[in-house]
């Protein structure tokens, strides 16, 4: 068997989600290549020659890859596709935009947000925003895979893998790149973050959503947003944690004024340590609370700001 | 220009499934279904367009068992002119849906096809990009927002760590994200205008497509749960688990 994972970058640097991606190869089993698909991307393909467990890294440079247009990454996927028997990508806004696409164009079904490896045909996966877990059996020739990352231990690093240069696609013609708006901010990736700071709609406005800033600042914590909170404009979009937002399982997880939808649960409860701080003693979220703490979050927050 | 918008029906989302006692699936008997909200989303703007002047015709789509008739008739009061369902009792995965809209596709020519970017179901988030690649077109998963201009479509997306914009050439697919509208709430007046209009009952037997599913399940259990701590009374509190029997905090 070999596994081809598709690499998660912005050209410049390696996605963290890739190393879960390729610990979920690991546990498959087999030869694992890692494809870099990008533009002026050879640091991306350095760097992703150091995870271990990683026999080759290819790497596909294009102007017509600089930008991860869906069309034309399928394309260069595709035109490796032949020699795998798996093909991996991380569940994340661009894994999810091309993986069905190559699936499709092979003619076989593609096993979404897969959390756990059964036997390289047999995965688990989470349906009804995380209220049952499904095992399922492809018998595709070629299984195309997203992984849930926060499923899988990062794969460490210290290999030392060969990279080497393949053709590139050109552009498949269907789409350009127009801009992209991205938030600046000096915290970590929500996905990857080792703590998580999360407000909800009990912040009440997105002026009183900076009160968490110097938490996340004490904590070196991403920010993140239940679904409320982000529907009320408190919080940007990206920042949405949940089955429909991102799935993060940090090593804590702070939910303030988040009282505990379903819907929201699914996307932190593999958290390691969960904290959650709401007024509201019959609020869900305090059901998967290793630390409840019943308070009026406008006080607690500056006073866990200062006694931390 | 023709939009097409494929909507499924699925357990209503604020119904809470149940894992079946002998671990086949969840126990969708005597639930409330509804229309998957991502597709609410996706009829709701293939209305607009077409309120706007920019699309001339929007066709609702829905693939199952008879009953997503029902589906059907509320895209049509939110605002589809007809709906067209592919009438099968086979468990229908995203790859096989995404064959039998190709060939509708191919059928109504529509410059557009919009698409929820994923059923609250069985999360798979698939069928808007294998259509996609079936048909050879363009795509925009996870679409804010929807521009048309001459033969192109710009549309933002969300993606990991804000917004990006990119232009697709028509015809295109687009999946809609939450955020990409507010449907309107469907009035009793464009329901019984709903019942009149046309819907047609076609087979994926007579559109020439195996459906046959391609995974199988083997088991469906109940997450492992999540037991509940303990409430702390204070700040202070807080802080000590958090820094001497946690050991997350230093």
């Amino acid at each position: 068997m070999s596994i081809l994972v598709i690499a998660e970058h912005d050209n410049v640097q390696l996605k963290g989600a890739t190393h879960n991606v390729v610990a979920a190869a690991a546990k498959i089993g087999g030869d694992i290549h890692v494809l870099v698909a990008g533009a002026n991307a050879r640091a991306v393909a350095d760097h992703a020659a150091k995870i271990t467990g990683v026999s080759k890294v290819l790497l596909a440079e294009s102007p017509a890859l600089a930008d991860s247009l869906a069309e034309n990454v399928a394309k260069q996927v595709l035109a490796l596709a032949s020699g795998y028997s798996h093909i991996l990508f991380a569940a994340t806004a661009s894994g999810k935009n091309v993986s069905p696409r190559v699936a499709a164009s092979l003619d076989v079904a593609q096993i979404s947000e897969i959390q756990a490896v059964d036997s390289p045909d047999t995965f688990q996966r989470a349906i009804y925003a995380g209220n049952a877990i499904a095992t399922v059996q492809s018998n595709d020739p070629i299984k195309v895979i997203t992984v849930r990352t926060t499923g899988f231990d990062a794969a460490p690093e210290g290999g030392s893998a060969s990279v080497e240069t393949v053709a590139a696609a050109d552009s498949a013609g269907l789409s350009t790149f127009v801009g992209r708006e991205v938030a600046k901010n000096d915290r970590p990736e929500l996905a990857g973050a080792r703590v998580v700071v999360s407000g909800g709609r009990g912040m009440g406005s997105a002026e009183n959503f900076k009160l968490l800033d110097p938490l996340a600042d004490k904590l070196g914590a991403a920010m993140g947003a239940s679904r409320a909170a982000v529907d009320a404009g408190y919080a940007p979009n990206d920042w949405q944690v949940g089955q429909t937002g991102k799935i993060v399982a940090p090593q804590l997880y702070v939910a303030i004024g988040i009282s505990g939808a379903i819907q929201h649960l699914a996307g932190m409860k593999d958290s390691k340590v969960i904290v959650a701080i709401n007024k509201d003693t019959e609020a869900p979220i305090f059901g998967v609370a290793d630390y409840g703490l019943v308070a009026d979050l406008f006080q607690a927050v500056p006073e866990l700001v200062t006694t931390l | 220009m023709k939009v097409l918008v494929p909507v499924k029906r699925v357990v209503d989302y604020n119904v809470k499934v149940r894992v079946k006692s002998d671990h086949t699936g969840v126990d969708i008997a005597n639930v409330k279904m509804s229309m998957n909200p991502f597709d609410e989303i996706a009829v709701e703007e293939a209305t607009r367009l077409k309120e706007k002047g920019a699309a001339t015709e929007v066709i609702a789509v829905s693939c199952g068992v008879a009953q997503c008739q029902e589906t059907l008739r509320t895209a049509m009061a939110i605002g589809a002119d007809r709906g067209i369902l592919v009438q099968t009792d086979v468990e229908l995965q995203p790859l096989a849906v995404a064959k039998l809209l190709k060939v509708l596709a191919e059928k109504e020519q529509p410059s557009l096809i919009i698409l929820g970017k994923q059923a609250i179901d069985d999360d798979s988030n698939q069928t808007g990009q294998m259509l996609a690649a079936l048909l050879g077109w363009s795509q925009a998963t996870f679409a804010s927002k929807i521009e048309l201009g001459d033969g192109v479509a710009r549309v933002t997306r969300e993606v990991d760590g804000g917004l990006e914009t990119i232009e697709l050439k028509l015809p295109a697919i687009v999946t809609t994200d939450l955020r990409l509208n507010e449907p309107r709430y469907v009035t009793l007046p464009n329901i019984m205008k709903a019942k009149k209009k046309q819907l047609d009952t076609v087979t994926p037997e007579s559109l020439g497509v195996d459906v046959a599913p391609r995974l199988k399940t083997l088991k469906v259990v109940e997450p492992a749960a999540r037991s509940a701590g303990i409430k702390v009374q204070d700040v202070a509190a807080l802080v000590d688990k958090l820094k001497n029997e946690a050991k997350v905090v230093v």
